[in-house]
This record gives C-alpha cells, sequence and structure tokens, in this order.
C-alpha cells in the first residue's frame, strides 16, 4: 500500500508568479497596509533589540565601569567559543531539546488522538483537564516541582521510597543525572498540551475519506495511522515539532529556579542571564545572546530547508 | 446608585493615596528606602524616623528581592540608569566597594562618619569602608556562632562553650555519635561565606589585593590556608557528615537539620534562634529542644589559632542620584541610633553593629548569647573588599561545589586558574 496524501495538503514549492494585474496590485498593496503596522511593531520589539545586542557585543563594557568601555571586534566571540562552559551549556541544552520534544512529540499524538476520538460530551472537559499545566505559569510549574522533589519539603522520596534507586536520602538536586531528570519532567509536563494541540489541529485536517477508503481497503488501524494519518498531517508534526524545539533551546525557568545552574545543569539563556544580568558584563552577555539567537536561527533553518516544514500549508492557506 | 456611589469613592480614595504616595501633595520630600526583606522592622523604623523628622521628610520602603545577589542585580541596574529614586539603600556588604568604585554612593561627609562609627564594632567599620573612606552607614552586623545539642557534646566530650573547639574537633564529635553536621554547601553566597571563614581562620586571604585592578586580582588560595580549608570541607562532605542534602543545604536547611533527631553541631546567623523560639512557641518544636541548644563561638582551623567567624549584616548606602542627599544622610543616621538597633535586633532577630545596643535588657533578655555575638563581631572576617566581589564569589561556587568534589590537591588551583581568567575577560562564568 503506498502513501495516500491529500492532493493539496502540501503545497508544491514552485509555483510560478503571474504577471501582476491591477488587481493583484491593489490587494498587494491592501496587504501591506494591513500587516504593516505590525510589521513595523516587529522592527520595533525585535529586529531593533536584536541589532542592539549585536552591537553591544563588540564592545568590552561593564555596566559599573561605564568610562573603561572599549570596541574590540569580535574579541567577545572568541572568548565565547573558545569556552568549555560554552559547549558545555550547548550541550546540555541540546540533550534536553531533544529528549523533551521527542517524549512530548509521542505523548502528545496520544493525547491529541485521545481528544479527537473522545466522545462529544467528554470533549471539552478533556481539552480543558489536558490544558491546565499549559495555563501555569512556567515559574510557578517550576517551583512546584522543585518543591515536590526537594530533600527537605518534598513528598516524592517519601511517596516512591518503594523503587529502586530511591529513598528519603535521594538528594533530587545534589547531582547532575536526577537534576537534569526533573527539569526534563517539568518541562515535558508543562509543554505536552501546547503540541497535543498544534497535533489536533493537524488531526482535523486529514480528510476523512482517505480513512474510510482505507478502511475500505482492509488496512488495520497501524496501517491507517502510518500510510493515511501521520503523511497527512505531516505539516502540522513538523511546525509543531519545530516551535517545541525553538521553545525548549531557550528553557530559562526550570534551571533557573531548581538548581541555578548547578551540577552543570547550565543551559545557553542561563549562560547569557549570568554574563549580563548577574556579572553586569554586557558586551559579554550580548556575544552570548547573539550566539543563542544564531542557535535558534539555524534550527528553524534546518527544520525549514531539510525537513522542508511548511508553515503556510500547516496553516491550512494553501 | 449605591453601588456606583460606592465605587466613585473607591476611586477617590486610590487617587488620594496616589498622590500622598508622590509626596506632591504637601511639598514634604520623600525618601524611599530601598530595604531587603525582613520581619517589617525597617518598615517601622522608616515609620519612627519619619515622625522624628517632624514634617522635614517622609520616609517609604521600597523591597528588594529576597537573595542578595538578586537585591544587587535590581539595584546595580537601576543606579546604572541614574535612578534618583533610590534614596536610602540596605546593602550587603561584600557589594558595597562595586558600589562605590561606581560611582553609585554618595558620600558621607566627615562628621557624619564621625557619628554613625562611634562605639560600632570594627568589621561593620571596615565592611562599610572603601579606599580609607566610609561610603555607607553601618546598620545592623551579622556573624555566625557554633550552636550545638548539648547531648550530643557531652556524650562526645566536648564543652565547647568553655573550651573553644577546633573543625577537626567539631567533625570528630558528630562522627563519633553518628550524627550530622550543619553546614551550607548550596552554590550559592553560603557557600562563599562558609569557604572565606575557613580561609581566614586559618590565617589566609582569598584576595591577597582586593583593591588591585580586575587583570591584577591575586588569589590567596593556593596555600596552606587554601588548603586546610577545602580540607574541612573534603572531611565534612566525603564523611557524609553535612548529611543527604549537603549540595544544596542551605542556612535554612542546615537550622532544620539542627532540629531534628539527627542534629549535633551547625555553624549559622544568629536568626537562627529567634527562629527556633518561635517554633516552640507555635508548638512544632518542643522546649526540651531549646534547653539542649548550647553556643560557641566559631570553630577555629587550627588549635591555638584565632577563629575568623563570617561577617555579613546590612549598611546602608545613600543613592548618588537621589535628589535629597542630606534628607537621605539624616534619616540614616536615625535609624541607626542604638535604640533603633537595640529594637530591630529584639524584634527582627538582626544584631546590632553598636555595641551600646547590646547593654539593652530587652535585647539581653531576647538573646542569653548577646555578648558572644558582640563578641563573634569584633573577630569576625570580611569577605574580600572588592570591586569584582561577584566573579570572586560565583568561580568559588562553581569550583568548589558540590562539597563532595572539594579536595586540597584541586580545588584551589581551579578556583585561582578561573576567578584569575574570569576577570581578565578571558573566561565565561
Amino acid at each position: 500500500m503506498s502513501v495516500t496524501e491529500a492532493p493539496d495538503s502540501v503545497g508544491s514549492a514552485a509555483a510560478q508568479p503571474a504577471p501582476a494585474t491591477d488587481r493583484a496590485r491593489a490587494e498587494r498593496r491592501l496587504g501591506w497596509y494591513l500587516a504593516g503596522p505590525a510589521f513595523v511593531v516587529m522592527l520595533l520589539v525585535t529586529a531593533y533589540p536584536i541589532a542592539q545586542a549585536f552591537y553591544e557585543s563588540l564592545f568590552k563594557f561593564r555596566l559599573t565601569d561605564p568610562d573603561a568601555r572599549e570596541f574590540n571586534w569580535l574579541n567577545n566571540y572568541l572568548v565565547v567559543l573558545s569556552d568549555g562552559v560554552w559547549w558545555q551549556a550547548v550541550g546540555v541544552t541540546v540533550l534536553i531539546t531533544v529528549i523533551t520534544v521527542a517524549i512530548e512529540a509521542i505523548l502528545g499524538f496520544a493525547l491529541a488522538l485521545v481528544m479527537h476520538r473522545a466522545l462529544t460530551t467528554l470533549r471539552p472537559i478533556l481539552r480543558t483537564a489536558i490544558l491546565v499545566p499549559y495555563a501555569i505559569i512556567t515559574v510557578v510549574s517550576a517551583f512546584a516541582w522543585f518543591y515536590a522533589f526537594d530533600i527537605n519539603s518534598g513528598f516524592v522520596n517519601s511517596w516512591f521510597g518503594w523503587l529502586p534507586g530511591i529513598s528519603e536520602n535521594t538528594n533530587w538536586f545534589g547531582e547532575f543525572g536526577t537534576s537534569v531528570t526533573v527539569i526534563i519532567a517539568s518541562e515535558i509536563w508543562k509543554t505536552t498540551p501546547f503540541i497535543s494541540l498544534l497535533l489536533l489541529a493537524g488531526l482535523a485536517q486529514v480528510p476523512e475519506e482517505l480513512q474510510e477508503a482505507a478502511k475500505v481497503d482492509g488496512a488495520t488501524w497501524w496501517q491507517r495511522m502510518y500510510k493515511v494519518t501521520i503523511p497527512n498531517m505531516k505539516a502540522a508534526i513538523m511546525v509543531a515539532l519545530l516551535f517545541r524545539t525553538l521553545d525548549a533551546f531557550r528553557i530559562f525557568d526550570n534551571v533557573f529556579i531548581m538548581t541555578q545552574g548547578a551540577n552543570d545543569t547550565e543551559v545557553v539563556s542561563f549562560l547569557a542571564y549570568r554574563q549580563t544580568i548577574s556579572r553586569l558584563e554586557i558586551g559579554l552577555g550580548s556575544a552570548v545572546s547573539v550566539l543563542l539567537f544564531l542557535c535558534v536561527v539555524l534550527i528553524s533553518f534546518l527544520f525549514i530547508k531539510l525537513f522542508k516544514v511548511d508553515l503556510a500549508s500547516a496553516r491550512g492557506e494553501r | 446608585m449605591g453601588r456606583r456611589s460606592t465605587s466613585a469613592a473607591a476611586a477617590v480614595v486610590m487617587v488620594a493615596g496616589l498622590a500622598a504616595a508622590c509626596g506632591s501633595d504637601d511639598g514634604t520630600p520623600t525618601l524611599t528606602w530601598y530595604i531587603n526583606p525582613d520581619n517589617g522592622g525597617q518598615v517601622e523604623l522608616a515609620q519612627r524616623c519619619t515622625e522624628a523628622a517632624d514634617g522635614e521628610y517622609r520616609i517609604q520602603t521600597s523591597l528588594l528581592p529576597r537573595e542578595a545577589s538578586a537585591q544587587r542585580e535590581q539595584l546595580a541596574r537601576r543606579l546604572a540608569a541614574n535612578d534618583s529614586s533610590i534614596d536610602i539603600i540596605s546593602l550587603d556588604p561584600p557589594f558595597i566597594p562595586e558600589f562605590a568604585e561606581a560611582g553609585f554612593l554618595a558620600e558621607i561627609p566627615d562628621d557624619v562618619a564621625d557619628t554613625v562609627t562611634e562605639n560600632v564594632v570594627q568589621g561593620a567599620i571596615d565592611g562599610a569602608t572603601w579606599r580609607d573612606e566610609l561610603v555607607a552607614v553601618p546598620f545592623w552586623a551579622n556573624t555566625q556562632l557554633l550552636w550545638y545539642r548539648r547531648s550530643v557534646a557531652e556524650a562526645a566530650g566536648l564543652d565547647p562553650e568553655n573550651e573553644p573547639v577546633t573543625w577537626q574537633q567539631v567533625i570528630d564529635a558528630a562522627q563519633s555519635q553518628d550524627k550530622f553536621l550543619g553546614v551550607q554547601g548550596i552554590r550559592a553566597e553560603a557557600l562563599t561565606v562558609w569557604i572565606n571563614a575557613l580561609v581566614t581562620s586559618a590565617g589566609g586571604e582569598i584576595l591577597e589585593n582586593p583593591e588591585a585592578p580586575a587583570d591584577q586580582v591575586q588569589l590567596g588560595l593556593e596555600s596552606e590556608a587554601g588548603q586546610a580549608a577545602a580540607q574541612v570541607i573534603e572531611d565534612i562532605a566525603r564523611n557524609g557528615l553535612g548529611g543527604p542534602g549537603l549540595a544544596n543545604q542551605d542556612e535554612n536547611g542546615a537550622m532544620l537539620q539542627f532540629q531534628g533527631d539527627q542534629g549535633s553541631f551547625m555553624v549559622n546567623w544568629p536568626f537562627v534562634w529567634a527562629a527556633t523560639l518561635a517554633g516552640v512557641e507555635g508548638g512544632n518544636l518542643d522546649q526540651s529542644l531549646v534547653d539542649d541548644i548550647g553556643w560557641a563561638l566559631y570553630p577555629a582551623v587550627a588549635e591555638g589559632e584565632e577563629t575568623r567567624p563570617p561577617y555579613g549584616g546590612i549598611n546602608l548606602g545613600i543613592g548618588a542620584f537621589s535628589e535629597h542627599p542630606d534628607f537621605a544622610l539624616e534619616a540614616a543616621e536615625c535609624i541607626v541610633t542604638p535604640e533603633n538597633q537595640a529594637y530591630y535586633m529584639v524584634t527582627n532577630g538582626n544584631p546590632a553593629s553598636n555595641t551600646e545596643a547590646y547593654d539593652d535588657p530587652e535585647v539581653r533578655e531576647t538573646f542569653p548569647m548577646a555578648d558572644l555575638i558582640r563578641e563573634s563581631l569584633e573577630v569576625a572576617a570580611p569577605r574580600p573588599q572588592t570591586p569584582y566581589y561577584n566573579e570572586v564569589s560565583s568561580g568559588l561556587q562553581s569550583t568548589w561545589h558540590p562539597p563532595s568534589s572539594v579536595s586540597p590537591g584541586s580545588s584551589p588551583e581551579e578556583a585561582t586558574t578561573l576567578i584569575t581568567e574570569v576577570l581578565k575577560g578571558e573566561r565565561l562564568l
């Protein structure tokens, strides 16, 4: 059985531009009028700070010693990139990103299926229940998880003491493995609803006729899943993964609350925070921030070019 | 109708409240005092000094974050932007050199300096001084004591009250009684406090030339004192004496452990006394626990050598961009009078920096160890007085944490390398 895709679900990349008519030009102008204000706001709140950060990153500049500010080309980048601390932080960030996104994708898909197939009467309750963690502020959820696992105030050790490897003396935030496990678990709990919502939208786009045709052909549940459902919602899956990966790569709150970067759990955002806000080294911190930005750009680029994520088709525009 | 008039009245009250907060309605200048969180003592002192000013000015308080490092971050950002709303600042002493060097603190005239340092313990004066000038007004001064369970000390054959003890004796005693030792192993300022006390008690200094420019700062950790300090931490961590939560144990965590069945000895600030009494009053702790608690001077590193307990507390800086620096100075002088310090000590558990306050009958009643606190303050050692304190402290915390990784052979060298390179701008932190 071959992969069956709805003809218009994935847009063709090589659409030829048609010669512009008066009407098309008017529409384009209207488009600019409508999108222009938002575009200007975006320039002000994102492009300007990014440009400013890049400019600052070229200086040796400490906030408490503004007179000693001096231009030092790309030296800050050299310091950052030649430091093991940076690569360690990148490694930890990638580790957290890969594990959380992989688990969330599977879990999120399962939850989306449950929501999709749930009885009409149950659906609102189910969706609300699944969405609750996402409605909680990350800092608050980080504190909740921290206190649950904390050796002094936590209940996890006494409730799960019967499991191998857990006792009342397990210090979850005392070493790398256990710290990162709690950070990842908290992250998954908090953001799986986000990914499942995006996937639910994708599921709703799969044409029911294709499913029925597959059923008539005698396809099993698994065959329909692999040959019909997943190929038809590929765009939605990729967009969900892209958004979550970008989000996960910028993880900050959980690490800040739970370990403050102790036990080698430092992540890239936290490194930028430490240089800019704690050390007040604006130049060095800006360099870390610019590099973080470049990482995010790289991830987007990889997703869009290698995995051919099509944002327009995921939104149902084409 | 009724509802509408009520909400209109509420709006009027709110607007009136806002106008009063700005202090512009009657022309009385309003000073803003940025305070660290406490049990309401500083708010009360602001009220008292507003009354004492007799209409000349009013003091309002603004609350800073709980962590000392977060307080510094907020203040530094505001002051770097020349925030004129900052008139008086409750400042943690280690950050005073950085603020003074950056020009964030207004000058303190000599006559005021003389008044506010009279009868003040030397540690607090040192902590408020930068480049031989008093740059902040000493307010309250903190120091750590050795707290111990009398029953455990007795069983181990120690009498810390009458004979000064060393870290080795305390370690051996806790080990022989199979109990936990209360220290602060969390990767936070508390760890630096402990390391500094150990290094200075062993006769060394973390920084040899704290006033030097960043790229010329010399560390004193690669010395016998640095190794002795690392040895103490290693002995405690490797033998599991700090308890299972040592790697993220702060002052409060150490206190809770000390109050439990496994408690034996603990180094901690005097707030633990007030907190334990409050626990008994609230019914969470037993009176027998209080009767079992003894106190003594901070342990020495080597027998016969003088101990240098940690010094902490809060000093008052005057914002350099304040619109009313004269009033702010006057207000600071009012806040730190011995009577006010005694009040603050009794109600909030924070020891006075002025020795006169220790003669107050209420202080003596609430703190049976008042004389010991004063004695400890006289010998206490401040943390390195450098404008780059944050780098030094964070560098120590990242190389000497977790405590189980500390070793005399490698930790002093690692910290020296990291901090030196960070100060030269060659490394991230």
